[in-house]
């Protein structure tokens, strides 16, 4: 088994990205290699200016959960998903575009942040990638 | 043989690890690249991570919460 992390990002909740950037980012500081597959929900975060609009998957509260969660945060200098994202680029991390989500919800490739997405594919891509992943989750 | 050093305090997870693989990707062969910071759960990773990466540390200081760990290349 190869030393890579494939990861299905499904869901466009903003904590749920973290978790996902952050076993990526770890993945890669420890030498192995990663590839996220975001589809569905989650391929709303790689809208243009999507990154950080996700709502918090529990007690949202209408923003007011996830304005207080992100002033926690901040308090203990977690980085933001911006930085968590530049870090996952800079270290060589491979991100994939779901193409049926796109014609789905109506997106183009220039309606998505396309100097991060290293391919575009369907389910014969992920399952490429990930039949040599040690690290397989579905986030 | 440079020294790099990696202030990371006040950063918690995944920045001092990500800090350090950045600076060991930038470093040559034989540089020693030594990190300080003060995230507790990052004094037991970095070793974990430089080990992962087939790295020997030199050496880790810790003194009132605050660590410095020395990895070379």
């Amino acid at each position: 088994m190869a030393d890579k992390t494939t990861i299905i990002v499904q869901s466009g909740d903003m904590d749920k990205l973290y978790s996902a950037l952050i076993v990526s980012n770890g993945s890669l500081a420890m030498g192995m290699e990663v590839s996220l597959y975001f589809t569905f929900w989650g391929l709303l975060r790689l809208k243009k200016g999507g990154l950080e609009k996700g709502p918090l998957s529990k007690m949202h509260f209408l923003g007011l959960g996830k304005k207080m969660m992100l002033g926690r945060m901040k308090k203990n200098n977690v980085a933001s998903l911006e930085r968590l994202m530049a870090d996952f680029k800079e270290l060589g991390g491979k991100i994939i575009a779901c193409e049926m989500t796109m014609d789905i919800m109506g997106l183009k490739r220039s309606d998505l942040i396309e100097d991060i997405i290293d391919d575009y594919g369907a389910v014969g891509t992920y399952i490429q990638e990930a039949r040599q992943s040690a690290i397989t989750l579905f986030i | 043989m440079a020294e790099i050093y990696v202030d990371v305090r006040g950063e918690t997870c995944p920045v001092p690890l990500v800090e350090m693989r950045k600076a060991v990707r930038k470093a040559q062969p034989g540089d020693v690249i030594e990190i300080t910071g003060n995230n507790a759960a990052s004094k037991k990773e970095i070793p974990m991570a430089a080990d992962a990466l087939s790295l020997a540390v030199i050496s880790t200081e810790e003194q009132d919460g605050t660590w410095t760990i020395k990895i070379k290349k």
